[in-house]
């Protein structure tokens, strides 16, 4: 268990450290919906309809930002050999970096996801679905998203793969996540869409490490 | 604690090459193996296959603890450090942020870091950032990894490329240090160690030629 809080400080403190990671996703996350009034065109209630929803597809956008880091750099400079010989097995290890990744990128986003859909015209009474929302729904991106990022290993230009890899299983916490916001506001049941999200994360959790452990060993033999 | 590894008919491919077959090698507390041969003969692999990283084609490795056979999978995540050519440092955490998280995950603690950074002269480096190391700097922080945290089968890739001359003697001190205390070393080598060390030559267990 040691060996599990050694690895979450360190990659708690390499995602703060230089590189800024969580500010480049926010800014991202920001920049991006700026743009919708701009394609869109600017007419309040054309924007307060689809406000909930475009902040949730920017929020699956930005989660991609910072995946390309997660096992790449430990690839590259060796590090993920080390790793493999640790006091606790890959699997724990791929977990303790998904933590990492939902704590340092998921939790900011969903702190800004809010502040961003209500900035375009969503209703305030969405405010704390819309949070609790992301935040559930950024443990399903990071784990899911942390999948994408172990198979492209050792591969040129993983980012790019990471993205086609991954945005395809970021379907159903965008479904679920936007479609719990746009019940709550048409005055339906909400909760199974929110119900559903949290599986989908939960899964993503548990399940995940075990993807990323076995792409790990692959990619290291 | 390792106590003795027993490699059996050992036989490593990779792509779709032999890089050697029947390779037999027994090492016991307080022993050092010099792996020799030429470049692509498989130095490299059978470290990595040793350190359980790649599979071998054929044959096995076996841990000896104090107790009998130990779990191979036990025994690398308690009792080997694989030191290869890379020294996995991030170029902009600093020395002693790299050396602290090294030591701590293989199982040392943050007095024994300091105790090896000291022994091995990086204390006034503790504070740069890694990329600012000139290549036999990095290297020693890597050393002081091994240093620190107590693993008793040291698998090493030619150790010694970046040391200068100096270095290269403390590091033989250590090494010598490492199998008075029951340690194991097998490493991959050009040079030869400066401590008594067995050769095992892995040129001469080619394949078949193809």
């Amino acid at each position: 268990m040691n060996g599990f809080w050694v690895m979450l400080r360190r990659e708690m403190a390499m995602a703060w450290g230089r590189g800024g990671g969580p500010l480049l996703a926010l800014t991202f996350f920001v920049a991006t919906a700026t743009l919708l009034p701009l394609a869109v065109g600017a007419s309040p209630a054309r924007l307060a309809a689809v406000a909930p929803g475009s902040a949730w597809l920017a929020l699956a956008l930005a989660s991609l930002l910072s995946l390309e880091r997660l096992f790449e750099r430990d690839y590259e400079d060796g590090t993920l050999d080390l790793l493999a010989l640790g006091p606790v097995p890959l699997e724990a290890v791929a977990f303790a970096k998904g933590l990492a990744q939902w704590l340092t990128n998921g939790a900011p986003l969903a702190l800004a996801a809010p502040v961003v859909a209500v900035a375009l015209g969503a209703d305030l009474r969405l405010v704390p679905l819309i949070f609790i929302s992301a935040l559930i729904g950024g443990l399903g991106l990071a784990f899911t998203g942390g999948i994408g990022a172990a198979l492209s290993l050792g591969s040129k230009r993983g980012g790019v793969l990471i993205a086609v890899l991954v945005l395809p299983l970021f379907a159903p916490p965008v479904i679920f996540g936007a479609g719990a916001i746009e019940a709550f506001a048409g005055g339906l049941d909400w909760h199974p869409a929110l119900g559903l999200l949290s599986a989908y994360g939960l899964a993503a959790a548990a399940l995940g490490p075990f993807a990323m452990a076995a792409a790990c060993r692959n990619a290291l033999s | 604690m390792i106590c003795a590894v027993h490699m059996q008919n050992l036989a490593i491919i990779r792509g779709e090459r032999l890089l050697f077959q029947g390779l037999d090698l027994s090492v016991r507390k307080g022993e050092a193996v010099a792996l020799t041969g030429a470049n692509g003969s498989g130095k490299t692999s059978l470290l990595r296959a040793l350190a359980g990283l790649i599979r071998p084609h054929a044959g096995d490795v076996r841990f000896e603890g104090p107790q009998g056979v130990l779990e191979a999978e036990d025994a690398r995540s308690q009792g080997v450090h694989l030191l290869g050519h890379q020294d996995c440092f991030k170029a902009t955490r600093t020395a002693w942020e790299e050396l602290l998280f090294q030591v701590q995950w293989t199982g040392g603690t943050e007095a024994s870091a300091r105790a090896a950074s000291a022994k091995l002269d990086l204390d006034r480096l503790a504070g740069l950032e890694v990329r600012k190391l000139s290549a036999g700097q990095r290297r020693r922080l890597a050393l002081a990894r091994l240093v620190a945290s107590p693993r008793s089968l040291w698998l090493l890739d030619e150790p010694m490329a970046p040391l200068d001359t100096a270095r290269r003697a403390v590091f033989g001190d250590l090494m010598a240090e490492h199998l008075a205390g029951g340690g194991m070393i097998i490493a991959a080598v050009h040079d030869p160690l400066p401590i008594a060390a067995r050769a095992c030559d892995l040129s001469s267990l080619d394949g078949p030629a193809q």
